[in-house]
């Protein structure tokens, strides 16, 4: 037990550059980038044992462990990952990677565009899961991975491991496909289109070009935040949480904070905004739209997956209503249509959308029971 | 419902698969009759659950698994998808047995459904003695048991004809799992039967 509450301990983030130009998705190149990454465990000599941990829209490089200098800082995903837990580092070599147009030390619209000597800010292309996908595959042959023994990923990142399959289907051998979905709704895509509206309009945006005018465009990026949060909590679990508790007891029959609630997204928005930027925000909630690997077989998702070859593990929450439950049997069923290994947890948790990343007994028994059939 | 003492009708099913033949095992329990099918005689497992710990036990037997629940039917799941679909020792506590029985025939090429036989006599026996049956096969008291439907091989037999419903095989066990061979609705504790559609 000791063992498992040790986690993978200090990590250092490494960085790897790539000289030869991307091409996208959408037609643009992205000439040259940097990848940053972490891993964990160590690489087997046949290098069969690798993991690769997908992000999803404000996820980066850091999964797990801690730098060294600051404790608190421990990853995203951390209560997954180490020794003991279900991605054991005894076993499996596990890497994180912070995806192209992210804001945490890969280029991204934030980066020098070399052509201007400026940042690229709305000038950064656009990019799709297919795009990610390609930079980390570049990834894998820099670090000698044929094939990964899995791809894991919740919401955005569950798209790249279903993506992986689809676009490599001989260098992935297992997907775990978390609160996913084969493509977003229109209710989706519509709340995606708000947030976007919150940022694009706000003054201190500059079209995209604000880091020029030395400003953020914070108000955008932190009321986009706020409606995040909403569609990634239960209503249950909001009521839990906060009901209707007043901040100070009573009313103030004013616009400061009153409901916790209130409390609660302002800090959560004021956060975001400090350290998030605004352009990776837009470019990723358009990856998530975008989103429809069915789109090249006229939406006969079944057709797609099809091309597939790796074992599955399908994983979704009973109070996700953002990436519900009955979008992930969509992939199950078609997976199942097309006589694929595949299994399939509807894990009854009440954190919502937000639910993939906790510690759950029988979510992390599943991935757990999972990966321990996974041979190396 | 697949539980340790079972393994008489897994028997009988594993003597009607052909390896490479994909199996799809409704109320999976912990996949003990897909590892056994796996095992003996290579075909394709997935299995279906609804209970959390059966889910769970099932991935770690290492076998493909789906947390559905059955009485939602089996929507989703695509049509002759798979050659054969079981149900094992389930059906007497599905509250919508005709539909089951038309999704599994529409989901499966065939399918199995094992049951057990209310007209054995051991179960009329005690009945005439004014108590409701406590057998091998139907091990509940009348007060706890998951089964919510009673019934025959006859009322099962009469069901498919009604149905359009082909009855390929049968096999019929006595409590102690030995084949039935005279008087089954009599002398038959657990039925299994292969059908198809007509």
């Amino acid at each position: 037990m000791t063992k498992e509450k040790s986690g993978v301990g200090p990590v250092v983030a490494q960085r790897a550059h790539f000289a030869a130009p991307l091409k996208l998705r959408s037609g643009g190149v992205v000439p040259a980038y940097d990848l940053v990454f972490e891993t964990y465990g160590t690489l087997n000599a046949a290098k069969s044992n690798a993991i690769l941990v997908c992000h999803a829209l404000s996820g980066n490089h850091h999964v797990a462990g801690h730098y060294a200098d600051d404790p608190g800082s421990l990853g995203w995903w951390d209560n997954i990952i180490g020794p003991g837990r279900p991605l054991d580092t005894d076993r499996f070599f596990v890497v994180g990677v912070n995806n192209l147009g992210g804001c945490h030390g890969s280029t991204g619209p934030s980066s020098i565009n070399p052509a201007t000597g400026k940042p690229w800010g709305a000038d950064f292309p656009l990019m799709a899961v297919i795009d990610w996908v390609q930079a980390q595959a570049r990834l894998a042959d820099r670090l000698g991975i044929d094939a990964w023994a899995a791809v894991i990923g919740g919401s955005l990142g569950g798209m790249q491991a279903l993506r992986w399959t689809i676009t490599y289907p001989e260098r992935i051998r297992h997907a775990l496909v978390i609160a996913a979905a084969p493509k977003l709704t229109a209710e989706n895509i519509a709340f995606n289109e708000v947030a976007r509206q919150a940022i694009l309009t706000d003054p201190e945006f500059h079209g995209g070009h604000f880091y020029e005018h030395g400003v953020k465009p914070v108000r955008g990026l932190r009321l986009a935040r706020m409606l995040g949060h909403i569609t990634y909590l239960s209503d249950d679990q909001m009521a839990e949480k906060f009901g209707r508790r007043l901040r100070h007891g009573k009313f103030s029959y004013d616009y400061d904070v009153e409901f916790e609630v209130e409390s609660y997204l302002r800090y959560q928005g004021d956060k975001f905004a400090g350290y998030f930027d605004a352009n990776t925000y837009l470019l990723m909630t358009k990856a998530l739209d975008y989103f429809d690997p069915a789109r090249e077989d006229d939406g006969d998702l079944t057709a797609t997956l099809a091309r597939t070859k790796a074992g599955f593990l399908v994983v979704s929450f009973t109070t996700d209503w953002r990436f519900s439950p009955a979008r992930s049997k969509e992939i199950v069923h078609a997976l199942l249509a097309n006589g694929r290994d595949v299994s399939y947890a509807e894990i009854d948790l009440n954190s919502g959308h937000d639910s993939f990343l906790m510690a759950d007994p029988q979510y992390h028994a599943i991935i757990d029971a999972y990966l321990k059939n996974v041979t190396l | 419902m697949t539980n340790s003492l079972g393994r008489a009708d897994f028997d009988v099913i594993a003597g009607w698969v052909r390896p490479g033949e994909k199996v799809l095992d409704l109320g999976c329990g912990d996949g003990s009759l897909l590892k056994q099918l796996i095992a003996e005689r290579g075909v394709r497992g997935w299995g279906v659950d609804i209970e959390d710990s059966n889910v769970l036990a099932t991935m770690k037997n290492g076998i493909n698994v789906i947390q559905s629940d059955l009485e939602q039917g089996l929507a989703g799941f695509a049509d002759a998808a798979f050659d054969l679909v079981v149900l094992s020792r389930t059906l007497q506590t599905v509250r919508h047995t005709q539909g089951i029985l038309i999704e599994m025939l529409r989901v499966g090429r065939e399918a199995v459904v094992s049951f057990p036989n209310f007209a054995y006599w051991k179960n009329r026996m005690a009945i005439l003695n004014g108590r409701m049956p406590v057998s091998e096969d139907l091990p509940y008291q009348w007060f706890d048991t998951p089964n919510v439907r009673f019934f025959t091989l006859l009322d099962f037999e009469t069901l498919c004809d009604e149905m359009g419903i082909i009855r390929r095989e049968r096999q019929v066990l006595d409590e102690k799992g030995n084949l039935v061979t005279e008087e089954p609705n009599f002398l038959g504790s657990l039925a299994v039967y292969r059908i198809g559609r007509g």
